[in-house]
Order: C-alpha cells, then sequence, then structure tokens
C-alpha cells in the first residue's frame, strides 16, 4: 500500500473537523472582525464605519469599568484560588485514604455548573433566608444578616466566596500532579537527612512543582477574565452597573442594546487580550516539556 | 504500621499528634466543602410553608416533594427543560465523537501531509474565547435556522469542546502498540476495518472522556445557551433557572429555586461519581499537554 494512497485516506479523515472548525470557528472569527467596523443592529441593518466602534469603546467610561473590575475579580480570586489550592494540594496529596476522600469531595464543586452554584450561594447569602448570613449570626461573626447585593464590594466578595468553593479543587488538582511527579527518592533522601516537613516543601516540592503552579494560574486567570455567569445571575451587574464584566458588557451591548457592532469590537479587543494570555501560556507548556 | 516499627524520625508521639491534627484538618475540609450541597438538598425537600420562613432553620421540620411538584409545573414543566439539556448534551457527545475520533485517528496514524499545522490549527481554535464569537456565531445560526434550535446549541458545545477533543483522540491512537496495527494490515484489513476492530476497542477509555467532558460541559454551558435559545419552549436547565431567580413567580421562590438546582447538579455529580478516574485523568491530560 502506497504513502500517497495512505496520505489520501488520512486527509479523508480529517477533513470533516477540518471544515467544521473552518466554518464554524475561522469564519466567525474573520466575519467578527469585519462586524466590529460596522454599525450592524440586532434589529437589522447597519452600514462601514471604520474605527468608530473602537473609538467609542476607548472613549466608553463603561467599557473602562467592566475592564477595571474583571482585572479587579481577577487579581483577588487568583491568588486567593491558587494558595487554597496549593495548600489542599500538598494536604491531600499522599494517597491514604482519608485524604483521597478529602480530594474527591474538594473536588466535587468543580463538575456542577457555574449556573448551579451561583444560584446555591445566592440563596445562602439571601438577608432573610440564607444559611450563610444565619451561620454567622449564629456564630457571633456578625450581629445582623448582611445584604451582600447591596453594595458592589460585598457583593464581590460574595461572588467570590462562592467561586472559591465550586473551582478550588481544579487548581488542587493541577498542583497535587505536579507534586505526585516527584520522584519519592528524593522526599526518601530528605527524610533521611533528617530534612523538616516545612524544609521539604520549601526546598523540594515548590520549585519542582512550579510549573504545575504556573500553568494552574494562568488557566485561572483566563477563566476569571472571561467571568459571566456569576455575576449575571448573583448581581446582575448592580448595583448601578458596578460589578459588569467585560464578557457582561459584551452581552448587554450586543443582545440587551442590540448594538451588535459595538459588541464585536468589544469582543475583538477581549479577543486579543485572552490570546495573549493563552500564548502565554502554551511557551509555558512547552518550555515544560524540554 | 505502627509507628514503633519506624527507625526515623525520632519523635513518635509528636508525629502521632501531628497525623491526628491533619486527620481533623481533613474532616473539618470535607464538611464545609459538603455544607452548601446538603444544604440545598436539604431544603429542596422542605415542606412550602417552611421554605421562606424568617429567619431560616437548617433542617427541614418534615421532607415533601412539594418543591418539586411546584417546579414540575414550573413554565413549560422542569421536564421539559431537563429533556432539552439531555437532548443538546447527547447530541454534543455524538457531534464531539463523530469528529475527533476520525480526526485523532489521521493525525496518529497517516502521513497526512501538513499535519502538524492542521493540528496546531485546530487547537489554535482553543486560544479563542468563545464568548467573543458570539455575535458572528448568533447571525450565522440566525441565517441557517439554527437559533433556539438544539442541533444548533449542540454546535456550539462542539465548538467549545472539539479542540480538547482531537487532542485526547489522538493521545489515545498514539498509544495503541504499532505491532497490532500491522498484524491487521497483514491481514489485509481496509482501514475502515482495523479503526473498527482493533483501534476502537483499544482507544475506549479516551472515548469514555470525550463522551464525559462534552456532556459536562453541554450540561452546564450557560451564556450561549441564554443568547441561542430564545423560545422558552427550548430553554435548557441552566436558562431556566435564570428565570426561577428573576422571579417569574413574583418574588423569588426559594423551594423553587432549591428543587431546581438540585435537579441541575445531580446528573453531573452522579456522572462524575460513576467516572471519577476517567474525569481527573482527562483534566489532566488537558492542561498538562
Amino acid at each position: 500500500m502506497s504513502t500517497r494512497r495512505n496520505a489520501l485516506v488520512g486527509l479523508a479523515w480529517l477533513t470533516p473537523t477540518l471544515a467544521f472548525v473552518g466554518f464554524f470557528v475561522l469564519w466567525p472569527m474573520v466575519h467578527l472582525v469585519w462586524l466590529s467596523f460596522t454599525s450592524t443592529s440586532l434589529l437589522g441593518g447597519g452600514q462601514w464605519i471604520g474605527l468608530e466602534n473602537y473609538r467609542t469603546a476607548f472613549g466608553d467610561p463603561k467599557f473602562w469599568a467592566a475592564f477595571k473590575f474583571t482585572l479587579l475579580y481577577t487579581v483577588v480570586i487568583t491568588p486567593l484560588l491558587m494558595g487554597l489550592g496549593l495548600a489542599l494540594a500538598l494536604l491531600v496529596s499522599p494517597n491514604t485514604p482519608l485524604r483521597r476522600l478529602t480530594r474527591s469531595v474538594v473536588f466535587l464543586p468543580v463538575v456542577i455548573g457555574l449556573a448551579s452554584s451561583s444560584l446555591l450561594w445566592f440563596w445562602l447569602f439571601d438577608q432573610q433566608v440564607g444559611l450563610f448570613n444565619q451561620l454567622l449570626v449564629d456564630l457571633g461573626v456578625i450581629d445582623a444578616p448582611v445584604v451582600w447585593f447591596r453594595r458592589a464590594e460585598t457583593g464581590l466578595a460574595a461572588v467570590i466566596i462562592s467561586v472559591t468553593w465550586k473551582v478550588v479543587g481544579f487548581g488542587m488538582i493541577l498542583i497535587m500532579a505536579g507534586i505526585q511527579s516527584i520522584g519519592t527518592d528524593l522526599f526518601e533522601a530528605a527524610r533521611i537527612d533528617g530534612a523538616s516537613r516545612s524544609l521539604q516543601v520549601r526546598r523540594i516540592i515548590l520549585p519542582l512543582a512550579a510549573r504545575s503552579l504556573v500553568m494552574a494560574t494562568v488557566i485561572s486567570v483566563i477563566g476569571s477574565m472571561l467571568a459571566f455567569d456569576q455575576f449575571y445571575l448573583m448581581t446582575g451587574g448592580g448595583p448601578r452597573g458596578k460589578t459588569f464584566t467585560s464578557v457582561y458588557w459584551i452581552y448587554q451591548s450586543g443582545f440587551v442594546r442590540f448594538d451588535l457592532g459595538y459588541s464585536a469590537a468589544l469582543s475583538v479587543i477581549l479577543m486579543v487580550v485572552i490570546m495573549a494570555m493563552t500564548v502565554l501560556q502554551l511557551r509555558l507548556q512547552s518550555r515544560r516539556r524540554r | 504500621m505502627s509507628v514503633a516499627t519506624l527507625a526515623l524520625p525520632p519523635k513518635p508521639l509528636a508525629r502521632q499528634a501531628r497525623g491526628w491534627l491533619m486527620a481533623a484538618i481533613c474532616i473539618a475540609i470535607i464538611t464545609l466543602m459538603l455544607m452548601p450541597l446538603v444544604m440545598s438538598f436539604l431544603a429542596s425537600f422542605r415542606p412550602l410553608a417552611e421554605t421562606s420562613a424568617v429567619p431560616p432553620t437548617y433542617l427541614p421540620s418534615a421532607l415533601s416533594l412539594e418543591n418539586y411538584q411546584k417546579v414540575a409545573n414550573y413554565q413549560q414543566g422542569v421536564w421539559t427543560y431537563v429533556r432539552n439539556s439531555t437532548v443538546v448534551a447527547g447530541l454534543t457527545i455524538v457531534l464531539c465523537l463523530a469528529l475527533s475520533v476520525p480526526a485523532g485517528f489521521a493525525l496518529a496514524r497517516f502521513p497526512v501531509p501538513g499535519k502538524e499545522i492542521w493540528f496546531v490549527l485546530i487547537l489554535a481554535s482553543m486560544m479563542i474565547p468563545y464568548q467573543a464569537l458570539l455575535v458572528p456565531i448568533y447571525l450565522m445560526f440566525a441565517k441557517l435556522g439554527l437559533t433556539g434550535n438544539h442541533f444548533g446549541l449542540a454546535i456550539l458545545h462542539t465548538i467549545l469542546q472539539l479542540p480538547f477533543s482531537v487532542y485526547l483522540m489522538r493521545n489515545s491512537f498514539e498509544s495503541v502498540p504499532k505491532e497490532l496495527e500491522e498484524a491487521a494490515r497483514v491481514d489485509g484489513a481496509s482501514t475502515a476495518f482495523q479503526l473498527r476492530r482493533v483501534f476502537i476497542p483499544l482507544a475506549l477509555p479516551g472515548m469514555v472522556t470525550v463522551a464525559l467532558f462534552a456532556f459536562i460541559t453541554s450540561w452546564n454551558e450557560f451564556i450561549g445557551a441564554l443568547i441561542l435559545m430564545n423560545t422558552e419552549s427550548a430553554f435548557t436547565v441552566p436558562i431556566m433557572l435564570t428565570g426561577v431567580v428573576s422571579g417569574d413567580f413574583g418574588s423569588v421562590d426559594w423551594g423553587a429555586l432549591q428543587a431546581s438546582v438540585v435537579v441541575s447538579m445531580l446528573p453531573c455529580l452522579l456522572v462524575y461519581l460513576a467516572l471519577q478516574r476517567y474525569y481527573v485523568s482527562g483534566l489532566l491530560a488537558g492542561a498538562v499537554k
């Protein structure tokens, strides 16, 4: 059987996927860029307006507010997720039954939907019927139930608590895999040399698991920069539009205000930011391979 | 293993104390993480009169199915939405497998010209956040009649899941031993026959992982369904949730909210508990490529 024939057979197997990616990813991407130069409306119509949408975007205080709020969310939640993820990974990396169980339970919320977990916590945080508030009151942490979603700061805190509960297991698993890939002989040697656990963590685990930690960080940052569900369902962008994220603002511009052209321009900006981050991620990964 | 048999370290008592402390921490964490889930399950079985009690009680005084009966009749009935979500997730699984199995096979086993370029191209679509593509995709789907359509939403979910699926299938097919393929070839089997009889049985774990991730992604996906599913009868479960919380019942009906949240979580939890091994290995494969 000739190589030439094999090449053709292989190409035939590959064609459906290539066609799918071309039609549903690459073409929409080109179309998106084109749309961003038009005044296309969801109600129909629209014409070429050049860079007008981008000019509007960069002069739009709401765009900047949403972008800054997304950054704030990312900057606050990332260290929290990675710090807790690392602590949990250190705790659960030994393969004893109790630690395996802890691992599985911490990971459990990762598989449920962000919409489900957001609404679950929306209830827990409620000032009247919420059990989280009630628990804090009963424990004497607060005197009276807090109205979490009245202020942007407490609303953000509530979202961060709920998302941390939901995704902390993801970072934990990635970092744990990094720790577990370290050979046991290294720990044996350290123990025989009388190195304390904290010394082992600092001198063996952290340097050798650093890459998986960085990887988890980049994935988590990208996820946070694309936050939408949790804010849409828990704060609704409120109070007074203070908790709109970048994706929320894209949604709002395109599908609530019908300004698809403007929404497309915002999407292009977001896409460039995220692609830059992904390139960073891929570079870190390829360094890992070497 | 008793502590006394260990030559090292020199302080067995301190070591034992440390062991107990770690066990206590583990149990505390388990309790903390499970509490919201357990509370939500219990709250969903409260009698109607208790669902909006102020201040709330931690445990229901009696168990009842009233909240579930209520959501069963909510709008189109919760089972309509569960069925919609199941159909979309099922189509997503079929599309992901139908595309990624042949593509992975070709990339792993055939001397396709420009193979690396195609592979990178497929993976590169992972770099583009699908949230940014929703405007052109909405317009395209509107033209093709795919808005408010289960198949359309499944296509969107496949866009999300395809790069990971192709990557995983390529790895699965690459790990099949060369000797097996050669044996099949010597026997004069066609490539389709080889794929069916030799490769697919061996790549089955990979396919289970692809299907599992496709299911979880599709079942939970929110913003795409919010934009594309514009008729109530086509809503998926996450979109139904927005209706419950935005107060289609008047004010927020907490009991209905609990019951629908449980309905939305349960399939994912069950599938995960049944296929945990595949999930974790898939997750690591996806992140550490």
